[in-house]
């Protein structure tokens, strides 16, 4: 769920003049899969170099700023909570009966042993005020036409140097994402699967995400039930909630 | 003197059974001065290697530093001004840039942090000189442990990926040039070393580090916006340590001791009780009460002498080839230890901790031998004479 936020942010706008065909595309995005509010049921499919495992959650969220997790499955992990306002991120552990606040090195720790990082999960800025975009190219991925954006950092504390995203030409959602490096060293690569049409917006239901610099098939996001626009309590998004 | 020569004439009269005593005695002694010394010559090597590899005379950190928070890392650097320069210029300091990192070594995820270091330093023992080297690739030098924990050696390539002082990630491939040996876990673990320049490049943050560590030319003098850690506070938790495992140790010794202890105070009531004829006989030549119980303390006290004497004996000797070979501690080179440890400990025996040994082991056993002898006092000298029980 942590990751659509991610990829929601794909869908700002981008103001320059010269790239106004990536604008255009973006914004068609944006208006295709942005909602005010979330809830999603998902399971993160984690697949280690013995066993995979399954870790299943519900989410809420409400723009880029606010998200509340709560872990179902398994037991191991269930009952566990983050809440995320704006740039601070807290975890409840059940077993310990205790909130943390995560900062720092622990942010750049993996989040269930997923190839997702904490910190990865805290990027809320739009990109419209981080990149220059322009369309350098158009490919077919999985049988549909794909024009390719390519994102540059115009500011100097962008996550990400780089940024390449295939944007489905008749859908307008993305397909794949590739982060990179200032080096250019492919970072991260995200594929977004099987597209579907939910309340009447097409949405990908899988996403696999993956640390490119790391051995492994990566982790996938698979959504179970989504809801857009529901209304979300004002209290999930408060540090009380993570106890309850 | 009477005391004395009388306790000595008896305590050998009496043959096997003081032999036996003494020599329980002196195993204690001997165990008490080569424990101590082991604990004492492993301190003075951790302080030695630490001080040699690490902390040189002391240290300037950036204010927001510890070393035990890694939170903290990433707001510690600061620029270094014209008189650290100069000082640096002249080698009384070596400046270190430290940064947190992830590193891909086959494939795998792990942390590590980034030391930037000048490869011409002299103040450290570590050997810098092997990222001079100057090439289209960047240079990293590792320890062993480290080696061993990212399974790599030297001419192997690794993928680190960093964030710079912005927070923007950033990747590239290093390539380690030098694996070096090293005692102090603490410059080992977890950590690579590259040139300071480098670091600095990745991190953006030119002419700036994190510490700075003091040579032994270096003057002290205070510098804007560092604070000096000195050697008491940078090596205080090995002392806690290493004292804390002094402490572990007295148990065994004092176990030992006791056993010697309980030993002796057995021969005395034993003494006491089948030489009643003699004590009345002493007291009929007109000796006092308390100068017999003095005569039966030093009797019981001179077992610490002799047990002193035999230790010297056989402990002398065994010290000096323990001394020379040392105790091999290669066993625990594969051990995840933090504790600086060396191939091998040579004990140290100070003076002062062979005198506090004799001191203690002296008073020990005159005191069990005073407690027994107490009883003299109580004795009818008829009934002693008589070798009537009393």
């Amino acid at each position: 769920m942590k990751f659509l936020i991610t990829t929601t942010l794909l869908l700002c706008t981008i103001t320059d003049s010269f790239a106004q065909d990536a604008k255009t595309i973006l914004d068609k995005v944006d208006k295709n899969m942005f909602s005010i509010t979330k809830i999603i049921e998902s399971d993160m499919v984690i697949y280690g170099r013995r066993n995979t495992r399954t870790v299943t959650s519900k989410g809420y969220s409400e723009g880029t700023d606010k998200s509340f997790t709560e872990y179902l499955a398994p037991e191991r992990e269930k009952g566990t909570k983050m809440l995320k306002l704006e740039d601070r991120l807290w975890i409840y552990s059940p077993s310990t009966d205790r909130t943390i606040q995560l900062s720092g090195h622990m942010l750049r720790q993996s989040v269930m042993g997923s190839d997702l990082s904490y910190e990865d999960m805290m990027e809320d800025r739009k990109l419209t005020e981080m990149y220059d975009a322009k369309v350098i190219g158009e490919e077919v991925i999985d049988g549909r036409n794909t024009w390719i954006l390519e994102l540059t950092a115009i500011v100097d504390d962008a996550a990400y140097h780089g940024r390449k995203i295939w944007i489905d030409t008749q859908r307008y959602i993305p397909l794949q994402e590739e982060l990179f490096a200032k080096s250019g060293q492919l970072l991260k690569k995200t594929v977004l699967t099987d597209v579907v049409k939910i309340e009447g917006r097409w949405y990908p239901r899988k996403v696999n995400y993956k640390d490119m610099l790391k051995d492994g098939k990566g982790t996938d996001f698979i959504i179970k039930d989504i809801q857009f626009d529901a209304k979300i309590p004002e209290y999930i998004f408060s540090k009380a909630a993570l106890k309850q | 003197m009477l005391a004395i020569k009388l306790a000595f004439k008896n305590l050998l009269g009496a043959g096997l059974r003081t032999w036996l005593n003494v020599t329980v005695l002196s195993f204690a002694f001997v165990l008490m001065i080569f424990y101590n010394g082991m604990i004492d010559g492993w301190n003075r090597q951790s302080r030695k290697d630490t001080q040699a590899w690490e902390t040189g005379e002391g240290q300037f950190w950036q204010p927001e530093y510890d070393r035990y928070d890694p939170y903290t890392i990433q707001d510690s650097h600061g620029a270094m001004s014209e008189e650290i320069q100069s000082e640096i210029a002249k080698k009384n300091l070596v400046p270190v840039l430290i940064a947190q990192a992830t590193a891909y070594p086959q494939g795998r995820m792990q942390g590590v942090t980034l030391k930037g270091i000048d490869p011409d330093q002299t103040i450290l023992k570590l050997p810098t000189k092997a990222l001079s080297k100057t090439n289209d690739s960047d240079y990293a030098m590792i320890g062993k442990r480290m080696a061993t924990s990212l399974k790599m050696d030297v001419g192997d390539r690794l993928l680190i990926r960093w964030r710079d002082k912005n927070g923007t990630f950033d990747a590239r491939e290093i390539e380690i040039i030098s694996v070096f040996k090293c005692d102090v876990p603490s410059v080992d673990k977890g950590q690579i070393f590259l040139r300071l320049e480098v670091l600095q490049e990745m991190m953006g943050m030119e002419n700036e580090a994190t510490l700075l560590v003091a040579g032994e030319n270096f003057k002290h003098r205070d510098f804007k916006n560092w604070v000096f850690r000195d050697q008491d506070f940078l090596l205080a938790d090995m002392d806690k340590i290493i004292q804390a495992k002094k402490a572990g140790g007295t148990i065994i010794q004092a176990l030992l001791l006791i056993i010697a202890l309980i030993a002796i105070f057995d021969t005395q009531v034993l003494s006491i009780f089948r030489r009643q004829k003699e004590i009345g006989t002493y007291i009929a030549l007109g000796l006092t009460r308390s100068q017999l119980v003095g005569i039966f303390t030093v009797e019981g006290g001179a077992h610490s002498i002799l047990a002193a004497l035999l230790g010297a004996v056989y402990g002398i000797p065994l010290f000096l080839w323990i001394n020379k070979v040392g105790i091999s501690m290669n066993y625990t080179q594969g051990m995840d230890i933090d504790l600086p440890i060396g191939e091998a400990i040579y004990p140290y025996y100070s003076l002062q901790l062979i005198t506090i040994s004799i001191i203690l082991v002296v008073i020990s056993a005159t005191i069990v031998s005073y407690l027994p002898a107490r009883k003299i006092s109580k004795m009818k000298p008829t009934d002693a004479l008589r070798g009537k029980l009393q």
